[in-house]
Order: C-alpha cells, then structure tokens, then sequence
C-alpha cells in the first residue's frame, strides 16, 4: 500500500505568502464574479478566468502548501469530486469546485474562494496534466477516459503522452486509477506512484482494441491483456466487487451511495481510496461519501408547474449507457435536450453510438438547440418523437407527473436555471 | 419473387469507430427497410476474416494507431477482391486515406495505405475541425448535391489523375485543395462525419442505387430540414471573419495556457 499522506497539521493554509499580483488578481476576479451572479450568470468561472487573466501562474500560487487531490476522467468526476470532499471533510475544512465548473479557470475559483488546506478538485481530462504542473497535487484520482467531445479534444493518444510527461516530474503525485479501462492504464503506466483500483469499467471491454497498438484485447477472468505489445491490466491493490472494496490489508468496507446506478459503487470507490491516501481512514470515508445525494442538481428531481422532473446529466455514449440503464424498467416520458454548444463538443456523431433503439414504445421529446439531429437520430431508431426546440415547451408536451429529463453539459445547466434551481 | 437481403459489412467497429461511424449503418439499413427491401448488417470485427460476399463496406475514423492496424488487416483479408469485383464502398476519414496508396504521419513517416484508389495524404498545418458545407460532383447525379458535415481531421489528401472528388468545398477544409473526398466508381471517401449519411440522405440513397443496382425513392425523416438548414447556418458562422476574431479575443483561450492545439 502506497505511504499515507499525513493530513495537514493547519486547517487552513496562510495567506500572507501570496504574492501582491496573485493577491490583486483574486480580488479582481471575486468582484467580477460577484457582478456575474447577481446579474444571474455563473459566478465562480469568470472570477477564475479573470484572475488567471490578471496572473496565469497565480493558480500555482494558491495551491502551493495545500493538500490537493485532483479527480478527473470522462464520465462521473462531479459526482467523485463531491463524494471525495465529503470524505476529506471528516478530517478538516475543504476547498472543492464540486460543481462542474471544471476547467484551469474552475479550479483557481476553488483555491481562491476558500483558506482551506484540504482540496478536493475536480478538473477537465483534457486540462489534467497542466492542472498537475501547477498545482502539484498530492493525489490524482483517474476515473476513466473514452471519447467525449471529440471535435475539442483531437485524439485520446495525445492525451496520453502530455500525461506521461507530467507523471515523470520530480515529487510526483501519487495516481488512484482504475485498471480496469485500458485507456487510463496507457496514460498513468509511466508514474512512479500508482494505486491501481479494479472499479469496473463503464463500457464493453469485449472487442475493445489495445490503445496502444491496435490489437485486439484478449479478456480473461477479470484481467485484460494485449497479445501483441504486452499493454496489460495491473494487479490491483484494492479491489471493488459488488458493493464491497477491499482493502490491499484484507479489510473489507461496505460501500453504499445515495446517487443510483452501479457506476456511482465505482466512483465511490475510487473517492475513497483517494481519501485513504490523504489520511482518512477508508470506512469514514466511506460512509461520507454515501451521504453524497445532490451533485450539482444532477439525480435532483424538481416540481415545475404540474410535473416531477428528474434531472440526469449525459453527454457521451458512456454516460447515456448508464442513463438507459437507470430508466429501463420504468415508463416515465423522456425529454432529452442537446445543446452541443462549445463547452459540449459540437459534433453530434456520437448520438448514433447510443443505442436510442431501447427508447421504443415510450413518450420522448427532443429538444436543445440540436433538437434537430437528435430528431432525426431518433427517427432512425425508430422511436416516435416531438420535437421542440425550448425545453420548458418541451416539458408542457408530456402530461403531468414524474417525467425524466436527460441534457448535455450546457442544456443541463440553462434548463435547470430555467426551473428555478440554484445558479452555481 | 422474393428479393435477397442487401449485406452491409461494417469493418472493424472495434477500430474504426471513432465518430459515430455505426450510424452510417443504421441509415442504410433503416432507409432500405422503409422502402420495403430488407436488409443485413454484418459487423465485422478485427480478429474476424472479412467476406468478401457483402454488396456494401462501410469504413470508419480512428486514430493513426488503429488506421495502422487496419491496413495491415484489410490488406490480407477479402476487402480488395470484393471491391475489384464492384462492391459499394463508404469510407469516412481515417477510412478514405486507408483506401489509397500511403499516408505520411507527424513524425515523417510513411504509412502504406491499401492502394485501392490513387490518393496520397500528408500532414495538414493544423486541425481541420467544423462544420463544412460542399456542393457533390455532378457526374454522381445526386437528387440534392449539397453536402453538409462535421469535419474532424489533421491530414491533407491529394488525388491522382485518376480519383475525382466526391465534392468541391464551399466552407470548410476538405481534402485541403477545394476539393473534398474522393469518388470513384462505386467507392466513395469523405471527411465528413455526422454522420454524413444521416445528414445528406441524397448520397445514402446514391449508395443505396449502387448496391441494389435498382434506383431508390426519397424518403426522410420529420426533422431532417430543419437539421440542415441549421447546419448551414452553422457553417456559414465559421466562414465569418467577424466571428474568428471574436473567438480569438475569447477568454477561454486566454484562461488556458498551454492548451492551444488542443
């Protein structure tokens, strides 16, 4: 087992050694997202943006002396980040930007707005390896990686080189990752210090070609191997089966969650493990994570006018694997709303890697600024639809009661602003 | 008499797969179904032999990895008899620069490619990335010759004397010289994802016509127009000068450093 990193002996870190530019360009930043959110836009980013505007080195600044452990991967960092401040706060106060806002400019918000020595911080695959050059986290919890955006974000296999380079640094981080995804395995091999957690993965691992040479996979029992180059699935340290992790001593912890679906057990699990790494010990960790229930809105279910509407966040195929899931046995109606802005990626090619075909039968609504390609994606699945631009019209087509609402990264905020949720 | 069911082949989904590319095959099969034809898709995996029997092949994106791996597999397999023999051939991306002789990557190096069409591809100056609008080669006679997609892709691609162009570009990147992809007989190559037959029902009808040898009606989905149009609209906003320089102001360029190529 990987050495524990001891909590900090201060809960909050000082101040005074910040330099006079980093100290001016946080100030600025707080006023501007001050203005932001009572002009009822998002607050947290702008200020970020507009201190790394004013200082870009004064994120390295802030995280300097501080206890930070990094979440991030394709699917479930939000929910990871918010279970992993929950653990971290049993041993101290948190900084955490548990709230999606997870780019360069999220993060400096987190370290701005909050003294804390303890940080649980969630940032953008795509941001990951300058995000551990500056801030020099303690612990990187790697989730997962598999195609989301793909028009931002080139391809998988540069990610994986910029990753290396930044896990061969001197005083490396220690990475949590989960050796079951093929992807993250190629990416964090290189490290020095990694803890492998077998999560499970979210998505098929049959068929799957080797990420590092085309090949295809060969499964066996529970491990995965490349028969051509040798890429292969770590022995793990912990072990995530069922609802139960155990630990590389043998200890078995019960992991349970608030948030549904088998891929929040993974993501649990691997908060965990994080947590144990910055000194919280596993069985407390684990029962603050599972009192997780709202993560920024998403699984929160809100009255608007006569219906209940449960809100979901899915923006790749992964992520809608474990809506279909989630709604397969129940025969609510469904509106889904596509944005696809920039923040989303805009190429909506990854529609057609969702098996839409299991919506048949039930009452759907296709709505966003892309309704239209979601329509006609639909139309090929042979799922009767309406389609609407305007999610609140949307909303009015189904008749009262429950109903579930499925939206991308920037239709799933707009949306909830619209219902009356809280902006972040 | 009852007619035998038109085989499409998808070839290596676990490959080349990247951009939606199954959706090529939903498309065909969906659109021979609504017409009364039936139809079969046969996926076929890397560690699988591919039959050289289907009347159409789809080929997908991928990454330099996977495009590496897929030539060496097609190379040995039934892919190249069966369209010497006149299959109907999609190949999208990663897929039309498999089809031709070699491909140059960033480091240099020279790929082979499967030499079927005569088409070289190099490294381009940067990502070509957005949505692109073109205006399809008369000589394929489509019912709607304009084609919209979203383009994904950092090589350049240069035709011999002996590959048309499937289009010439009107907004976007292409094959980098105006032109974009490649048509020859019944193979068709394009960089446009979206996947391109869901979008342009027009050119899945033509491969439809090619594989049936029978002609096809059109028939399309509810939000089909409204689809392009706003494709169109989109397209247009990426010519814009006024938004380039908008998007080179933007802050979300100045709050990243470090990610620029990205």
């Amino acid at each position: 087992m990987a050495t524990l990193i001891p909590p900090p002996t201060r809960p909050t870190y000082d101040r005074s050694g910040l330099s006079m530019r980093t100290r001016c360009a946080v100030q600025v930043g707080a006023a501007a997202a001050a203005m932001s959110r009572r002009v009822g836009f998002a607050g947290g980013m702008v200020g970020g943006r507009i201190a790394l505007m004013l200082h870009p080195g004064c994120l390295a600044e802030l995280a300097a002396d501080r206890h930070v452990a990094l979440v991030s991967g394709t699917n479930g960092k939000t929910t990871t980040t918010a279970m992993l401040a929950a653990a971290l706060g049993a041993v101290g106060p948190v900084a955490s930007n548990s709230t999606g806002a997870n780019m360069l400019d999220g993060l400096t918000a987190a370290f701005a707005g909050s003294p804390a020595s303890l940080v649980a911080g969630e940032i953008d695959e795509w941001y990951l390896p300058e995000a551990i050059a500056q801030v020099r986290p303690r612990v990187v919890a790697l989730l997962n990686l598999s195609r989301d955006q793909l028009d931002r974000s080139g391809e998988i296999r540069r990610l994986t080189c910029r990753l290396a380079e930044v896990a061969a640094l001197p005083d490396p981080a220690v990475f949590v990752a989960n050796r079951d995804d093929p992807h993250v395995v190629l990416a964090v091999r290189a490290a020095a210090r990694v803890v492998w957690v077998a999560a499970g993965s979210d998505y098929s691992l049959d068929r799957a070609s080797c990420p590092n040479c085309g090949h295809q996979l060969q499964v066996e029992g529970e491990g995965w191997s490349c028969p051509r180059c040798g890429l292969l699935a770590p022995p793990p340290q912990w072990r995530l089966t069922g609802d139960c992790l155990t630990a590389p001593d043998g200890r078995q912890i019960l992991i349970s969650t608030a948030v549904p679906g088998p891929v929040n057990l993974s993501n649990a699990a691997i908060a965990v493990v994080a947590a144990t790494l910055m000194g919280v010990p596993p069985d407390v960790a684990a029962d603050a994570a599972a009192s997780v229930r709202n993560v920024a809105g998403r699984y929160a279910t809100v009255c608007h006018d006569d219906h209940q509407v449960r809100c979901l966040l899915a923006k790749n195929p992964a992520g809608w694997a474990a809506v279909l899931d989630l709604v397969a046995g129940q025969d609510e109606p469904m509106v889904i709303a596509i944005n696809a802005a920039q923040a989303d990626g805009r190429d909506t090619s990854w529609l057609y890697d969702v098996p839409f075909e299991r919506l048949a039968g039930r009452q759907v609504v296709a709505t966003g600024d892309r309704a239209a390609d979601l329509g006609v994606r639909l139309s090929y699945a042979e799922v009767a639809h309406h389609t609407v631009d305007d999610p609140i019209r949307a909303l009015r087509l189904v008749p009262a009661g429950a109903v579930t609402l499925v939206a991308d990264y920037t239709s799933f905020h707009r949306t909830q602003r619209r219902l009356g949720l809280p902006v972040r | 008499m009852t007619e035998s069911a038109v085989r499409i082949a998808i070839l290596f989904p676990d490959l080349l797969g990247t951009y939606g590319d199954r959706g090529n095959a939903t498309v065909l099969a969906r659109r021979l179904r609504w017409r009364g034809h039936r139809s079969e898709v046969v996926d076929v995996p890397a560690d699988r032999p591919v039959p050289a029997s289907c009347d159409l092949y789809l080929l997908g994106g991928g990454e330099d990895i996977a495009q590496q791996e897929a030539v060496r597999l097609l190379d040995r397999g039934g892919f190249p008899a069966a369209v010497a023999a006149g299959a109907t051939v999609l190949a999208v991306c990663a897929g039309l620069q498999i089809l031709g002789t070699a491909s140059l990557d960033v480091t240099g190096e020279t790929q082979p490619g499967l030499g079927l069409l005569e088409l070289t591809s190099r490294p381009g100056p940067r990502r070509a990335i957005g949505e692109m609008v073109a205006h399809t080669n008369p000589a394929l006679g489509l019912a709607d010759p304009l084609l919209t997609g979203f383009e994904n892709h950092r090589r350049l691609t240069s035709l011999g004397p002996g590959a048309a162009p499937l289009a010439t570009v009107d907004i976007g990147t292409g094959n980098g010289d105006g032109t974009e992809g490649v048509a020859a007989g019944r193979v068709i190559g394009t960089y446009l994802h979206g996947p391109v037959l869901a979008r342009n029902p027009a050119l899945a009808d033509r491969l439809l016509a090619f594989a049936t040898r029978s002609s096809i009606d059109p028939t399309d989905p509810p939000d089909l127009e409204s689809l392009r149009q706003a494709a169109l609209r989109r397209a247009a906003q990426r010519r814009s000068r006024w938004r380039g320089a908008r998007d080179r102001m933007s802050l979300r360029r100045w709050a990243s450093p470090g990610i620029r190529d990205m």
